[in-house]
């Protein structure tokens, strides 16, 4: 589908969460901006633990009530800032304008309700008018597009496989046919053969929808398979970010993504050892000052440790480090890692 | 994706000294647990020590002329119908339920957990038996059972202790089978396996010191119940027999002079209360310390 | 799922004869003298005999065992009380149906007490609505049965003298022995509803529906609830052996004319066939309610139900 407008379904700037326990604070997300343009879709990509699932909460507001809180930042949907919008609000936008699927299948389903009836629910909590006719029909529909048989919607979720399970979820997240569709690793807790599966179904669906997708992962391969666009995650803010082109096919990268990718094991190249990248990711209730990547990074230098680094842009891509931009870049930068 | 997310916070076998300081830690870190665990202490030690705070003899020499007395500097807490002293009572009738307590629980829990931990680990026939078993004798309600055990054998300290274990094994059976059963599956098992270690020692330093946790909390909470249960018991006639006290029969007693000397019912009542009480905060706190993911 | 009640119902059999057993052998333990106890200690040693060896006494255990269940299961037979010398059904059967009635008063109320308040706090978690109803609840898991129900006796009826201290008359009469029996179920109800309550709310399914753009009360209520109820109803089952003994203590204090109370008085008189009786009858009601209770949670739980029904999951 083109899409000529330039407008960007979800802005997020700068945007800062913390999880306050009794004991510590973790910093979970620092400052990160992030975009993504109406119809793309942006694969985030980290290791685990880089802030990429509180960064997807935060976007529906869904952070744990007691420790979960945003500092700063604005997130915009649509042009809106949602930061600013309240619960009921919220309630209204999520599984209706924006959608989430969340990484376990296992136990994102209730055990005690039909697949149906959760289907339904989501139909219903957004079309408060349609009849039950009408929303049996939806519901049909819904698990047709995700290629399962409608006489199943009376079956209870331990009745499914894993895969089956997630198209399940995946059902319920576009019921509604949201303009975002947020995917936390989706296919991380599947087979190697159901992923492929199930990846290639959200395509198509994205496709066919039209939806905005934002691709939580940390397999390169499925970036490469299903985005657009890219954003690279690391101790809560994003130090790299580009076209899918700019990532996998450009010649300047940030040292972090250079790793990400060599240790992905090469069938081409004869090789000993695997290279991980060496050391560990910073302790969140402790982020080192400076760039937070210099701890791990072999191109370190005296600047790293002093401050962040600013962006340093060519086109599409931006690379967060200092060894392509000059001044470090304070909080506020402000600059949007656009991807249109 | 492990979907046990409690059994990945459990005490790794290798780790085992620096956990115990940092349960230490998360223990005392809750209030309550430590104002239980510091009164239990004082009761169970003047309980120990009765001997040596008042002599047994108090307790059961009887005395009309000092029938029904109100608390004084004599009689901390009065004196019964038979002009017994009622504190003497308490701290000798306390040691007796005590002693019985914290020995039934220790050999229930063995009983118990050898018994749940033989079922889970060899699985099959003598699984399918002993569990089926459990359920019929579980089927018969503990104080009827254990009324029908005290009957039949006699009131002495052995078969009270004999009875109670019976009627308090049953909840390690489940409890340990059912650790058993997850751990069995857990991959490190799978591990030590592939590394060689035979079954026992699989069992021992694999399995029990994970279950063990489980186990302790149990247990500590258990020697509440087992006071709690063992007082109804002496309430009802059916505890060690005359002239021995307990808390339990001294409330009976204590019921004909309700009126005249009510102060017989309140001690015996605060002691059991309070004691159970106390057990329970530690129980709890150890609860907490033990997994802290269960908490927030 | 109607092979599942079967298959319950059909292991009741055994477990209600296993029961039987266990009750019929431990009390075997001490020698009775079923003739000397009925004709008196001024009959003749022939003629005791004579009715010992009438009543089948000296056979070995396992046709006395044998004859036994056979009596009771045909004829509702369980032969004569030592003390009264009046057939033991005749007898146990009102004072059985007295001891359902307190007991019933007792599980309603301890469940429709300390569920709600459970979930409440689960629900209200660190605000009043918590800590208050939990710190209450944590005080009356500490105090027995009995002792309740001497503190409400020494208060309601004797100090205030407000409500009757024995018997069963009139509605008055059961509140204290009610109160009694069912407070420490309840504050265990509470206690473990809350966790179970509290387990459900963090579960992932949760997190789902609020991303669904559900409201937090249909999170809860239809979401949360509806899991955490499931082991509650096991819960249940399990703390009615505390009901029990909190029951036949309370009669004993107030005075009921329930099973509990006869079988305890009878066991001063070494009357055998009413204790053995009495406990049996017991220990079937018990056996039957778990398994009501197993049903119950069968149906309820769709992962059960599909286990024994058709459409295999």
């Amino acid at each position: 589908m083109a899409h000529t407008e330039t407008q960007n379904i979800l802005e997020i700037r700068d945007l800062k969460v913390i999880y306050k326990t009794d004991l510590e604070v973790v910093e979970a997300v620092n400052g990160l901006d992030l975009t993504i343009g109406k119809g793309k879709t942006l694969g985030l990509v980290g290791e685990t633990g880089a802030g990429k699932t509180t960064t997807a909460l935060s976007i529906l507001k869904l952070l744990p009530s007691i420790t979960g809180r945003i500092l700063q930042g604005e997130i915009y949907f649509d042009g809106e800032d949602i930061i600013k919008k309240s619960e009921n609000d919220m309630q209204s936008i999520r599984g209706n304008r924006i959608s989430m699927v969340f990484q376990d299948p296992m136990t994102s389903l209730n055990p005690v309700l039909t697949v149906g009836d959760q289907i339904a629910e989501a139909v219903q909590l957004h079309n408060p008018d349609m009849s039950k006719e009408q929303i049996k029909e939806r519901v049909a529909a819904t698990l047709n597009m995700v290629g399962i048989m409608p006489s199943r919607s009376g079956d209870y979720p331990h009745q499914f496989s894993g895969g089956m399970k997630q198209r399940v979820v995946i059902a319920m997240a576009l019921s509604c046919e949201p303009e975002l569709l947020i995917a936390d690793e989706p296919t991380t807790a599947l087979d190697v053969t159901i992923q492929a599966q199930v990846l290639t179904m959200i395509r198509e669906l994205r496709d066919r929808l039209g939806t905005s997708m934002l691709m939580i992962t940390h397999d390169l391969g499925i970036v490469a398979q299903t985005c657009d666009d890219v954003a690279v995650m690391y101790s809560g803010i994003i130090i790299e970010a580009g076209t899918a082109e700019d990532i996998f096919l450009g010649d300047k990268h940030h040292p972090y993504t250079v790793g990400l990718f060599n240790s992905i094991p090469n069938l081409d190249v004869k090789s000993e050892r695997l290279s991980p990248i060496t050391g560990l990711m910073p302790d969140p209730t402790n982020l080192p000052m400076g760039c937070v990547f210099a701890p791990r990074c072999e191109h370190r230098m005296e600047v790293c440790l002093e401050a962040r680094p600013g962006v340093y842009e060519e086109g599409t891509h931006k690379i967060r480090c200092y060894l392509f931009s000059e001044a470090p870049g304070n909080s506020k930068a402000g600059v949007n890692l656009n991807a249109e | 994706m492990n979907p046990q997310k409690y059994e990945s916070t459990t005490v790794d076998s290798f780790k085992r000294p620096s956990q115990t300081k940092e349960i230490w830690r998360r223990f005392s870190k809750s209030k309550g647990a430590v104002i239980g665990f510091v009164l239990f202490s004082i009761i169970a030690i003047m309980l120990l020590a009765a001997d040596f705070i008042i002599p047994y003899e108090a307790a059961i020499k009887q005395d009309f002329s000092q029938q029904l007395a109100a608390p004084s500097w004599e009689h901390f807490f009065g004196t019964d119908g038979y002009g017994r002293d009622a504190f003497a009572r308490l701290l000798h009738g306390g040691r007796t339920s005590l002693s019985i307590a914290l020995l039934a629980t220790f050999s229930s829990a063995v009983l118990g957990s050898a018994l749940g931990a033989i079922s889970g680990y060899f699985g099959g026939k003598v699984d399918s038996f002993i569990m089926r078993s459990l359920d019929i004798f579980m089927s018969v309600p503990d104080i009827l059972f254990t009324m029908a055990v005290v009957y039949a054998l006699g009131a002495n300290f052995t078969n009270l202790l004999f009875a109670l274990t019976l009627a308090y094994f049953t909840n390690y059976v489940r409890l340990v089978r059912s650790q058993v059963l997850n751990l069995a599956e857990q991959d490190y098992v799978e591990a030590a396996r592939a590394g060689g270690s035979g079954s026992a020692r699989i069992i021992l330093s694999h399995i029990i010191p994970n279950a063990v946790g489980v186990i302790i909390v149990n247990t500590t909470l258990n020697v509440a119940k087992i006071i709690l249960y063992e007082s109804t018991l002496s309430f009802l006639g059916l505890g060690m027999p005359p002239p021995q006290p307990e808390w339990g029969l001294m409330l009976s007693e204590a019921r004909e002079f309700m009126r005249t000397a009510p102060w017989l019912m309140f001690f015996p009542s605060a002691a059991i209360v309070i004691t159970a009480a106390s057990i329970n905060l530690m129980g709890d706190g150890l609860r907490d310390a033990l997994d802290p993911h269960l908490k927030s | 799922m109607y092979r599942y009640v079967i298959k319950r119902l059909l292991f009741l059999i055994p477990t209600i004869l296993g029961v039987t057993l266990i009750i019929y052998a431990v009390m075997s333990i001490t020698p009775g003298d079923p003739g000397r106890a009925m004709l008196g200690t001024s009959a003749l040693q022939a003629d005791v005999d004579a009715y010992n060896a009438a009543l089948g006494y000296n056979l070995p255990f396992p046709i006395k065992y044998f004859n036994y269940v056979k009596a009771m299961v045909i004829d509702q037979d369980f032969g004569f009380s030592y003390l009264t010398k009046q057939p033991v059904f005749d007898e146990i059967w009102p004072r059985f149906l007295e001891t359902l009635k307190l007991a019933f008063l007792g599980v309603f109320i301890a469940a429709s007490v300390g569920i709600p308040f459970g979930i409440y706090a689960a629900v209200k978690q660190y605000s009043l609505w918590d800590t208050v109803p939990s710190l209450i609840a944590f005080f009356m898991a500490a105090f027995p049965s009995f002792v309740l129900g001497l503190l409400f006796l020494y208060f309601f009826s004797l100090k205030l003298n407000l409500l009757p201290s024995y018997g069963i008359g009139s509605f008055e009469h059961y509140i204290m022995p009610a109160l009694a029996i069912s407070i420490p179920p309840a504050a265990q109800n509470m206690r473990f509803t809350k966790s179970s309550m509290l387990e459900a709310i963090r579960q992932d399914y949760v997190r789902t529906a609020r991303a669904k753009g559900a409201a937090e009360r249909t999170v809860v209520w239809k979401h949360a609830l509806r899991n955490a109820l499931l082991p509650v109803v096991t819960q249940i089952g399990l703390s009615l052996g505390v009901l029990i003994a909190g029951a036949v203590v309370a009669e004993k204090i107030f005075s009921i004319p329930g099973i509990g109370s006869l079988i305890v008085d009878r066991i001063a008189y070494k009357d055998e066939p009413v204790i053995i009786a009495g406990t049996i009858l017991i220990s079937i009601c018990f056996t039957l309610v778990m398994l009501l209770v197993d049903i119950i949670y069968a149906f309820v739980d769709p992962r059960i139900r599909a286990k024994y029904s058709n459409t295999k999951g």
